[in-house]
This record gives structure tokens, C-alpha cells and sequence, in this order.
């Protein structure tokens, strides 16, 4: 299974999560969101870039309650809380943006 | 609602080798969704788990000490560390990682998570715990 970006090909697990982490992309992701059915603006990109910020610096991709804590905090509470994030990412927010970004899924995810 | 208990996550071995410390920390990830009271202990090499400056690219394994970092983000603030298991290999706290938590209760205030306690202490951090999971 695999994604396809302007002609390469980047490895994924049955879920969707991609298998080789550097092999991410801006033009990648957007592959990865038309896949989920989601239409990536402003929002959605700072909360990929926030994520990919976190994993950089702990090597986790933070659990969905810590990641609204943290968005709210530097986001703001228009953004950061749990009604928002699900609306930009449906199938949750952690689960949903870190496939966007190219992470593993978060820790305690089912 | 259900009563909170006391959890103590054990930490006895060297972070890499085995795989018990990364284990221990993704229980500890995990568990910390359920709002129980939960604390760590580092005790022999478990004390190695905290060293700064680790480097894994020669076992080609991953670095996971950065995460130690987040446990704050995830309300785990209460990592004791044994004195004597420090001292016994040559180390002290300077060897350790900075890690820290926001007080949300003290306006954000940044302070450290790790707690150094004497091996009597220690016993008595035990003691008091309802639940003590060893790894």
C-alpha cells in the first residue's frame, strides 16, 4: 500500500500512517488529507506543523486531550478546544492530523 | 465518580538492552488518561533513564529520553530518583535531564518534576502508593 506524489511512491501501513517518517512532504500530506476527505486551510496546517514540532522535540505524537491543551494555549480557545478540532479533523484530531503529518499514530490511540 | 488511587511506575533497569523503560514510559503515557494520581520512581540503573546526552544511533535503536521531557503535558509530575543509585555510579542530578512541568495552579510557573529522595524515602513514597507496578 502505498501513496503516490507526483510520481514517487511513499510506503503506508492498512491504516494509512506513512511507514518511512522522513519520507514526509508538504505536497505528501496534501495526498494523504484528499485521501481522508479533508480540505486542508490555515487551521489545519498549524495544527500539522504544531504536531511535527512535538514529535521533533519528545518522539511522540502527543495524545488528543494534551494536544487541545496544548493548541489552546497557543492557539487560542477558538481553536484550541474540542468542538473546533473536530471539525477540522472528523475521525479526531490526533488520530486524523498526525496521518496528515506523517507521524505514528499517538500513544493510546485505539 | 470513581476514586483516584495512587500509581508508582518502577523503573529499575538501563533504558536500552531491554525493553522495560520504553515499555514502562508508553504504559505510563497511556495510563495517565484515566486522572489517577500517578508517580514515577527511578531506582539502580533505572537512574541511567534520565541521563542526558543520549546517543542511540550506533545500537540503532530510538532515542526516546526527549519524551521523559513531555510527561509534564500529560499531568505526570512526580519523578523520584534515589540518591544512593545515583551515587553508587558515579552520577548526580547535573547528569540528569531538565525536566519540568507547568504549575497551572501557580499561574504557568515552570517547576521540576524530578524529586531527589533518599533510599529511606524512597520506602516511604512506596508505602504510600495504592497501586506499585514494576518494571
Amino acid at each position: 500500500m502505498a501513496y503516490d506524489v507526483n510520481g514517487a511512491t511513499i510506503e503506508h501501513d492498512e491504516e494509512g500512517y506513512i511507514t518511512n517518517l522522513s519520507e514526509w512532504s508538504k505536497e505528501l500530506a496534501d495526498v494523504i488529507a484528499t485521501a481522508e476527505a479533508v480540505d486542508m486551510g490555515e487551521e489545519h496546517w498549524a495544527v500539522v506543523n504544531f504536531l511535527r514540532d512535538y514529535y521533533e522535540e519528545y518522539q511522540i505524537a502527543p495524545a488528543v486531550r494534551v494536544l487541545i491543551k496544548s493548541i489552546k494555549k497557543s492557539m487560542g480557545p477558538e481553536v484550541g478546544n474540542n468542538k473546533y478540532m473536530y471539525e477540522l479533523f472528523p475521525y479526531g484530531p490526533a488520530k486524523q492530523a498526525c496521518k496528515i503529518a506523517g507521524l505514528p499514530k499517538p500513544t493510546g490511540c485505539v | 465518580m470513581s476514586e483516584v488511587k495512587k500509581f508508582l511506575y518502577v523503573n529499575r533497569k538501563a533504558p536500552y538492552g531491554t525493553i522495560y523503560a520504553q515499555e514502562s514510559l508508553e504504559v505510563v503515557l497511556i495510563g495517565a488518561a484515566f486522572d489517577q494520581d500517578v508517580s514515577l520512581a527511578f531506582l539502580d540503573d533505572g537512574v541511567f533513564q534520565l541521563t542526558k546526552g543520549q546517543d542511540t544511533k550506533e545500537i540503532g535503536l530510538k532515542n526516546f529520553s526527549a519524551t521523559y521531557r513531555a510527561l509534564g503535558d500529560y499531568e505526570v509530575t512526580k519523578l523520584y530518583v534515589e540518591k544512593e543509585s545515583l551515587e553508587e555510579r558515579g552520577l548526580s542530578l547535573d547528569d540528569l535531564q531538565n525536566i519540568e512541568y507547568e504549575d497551572e495552579d501557580d499561574d504557568y510557573a515552570e517547576k521540576p518534576s524530578i524529586r531527589l529522595v533518599s533510599r529511606a524515602e524512597m520506602a516511604e513514597v512506596m508505602a504510600d502508593q495504592d497501586v506499585v507496578l514494576s518494571f
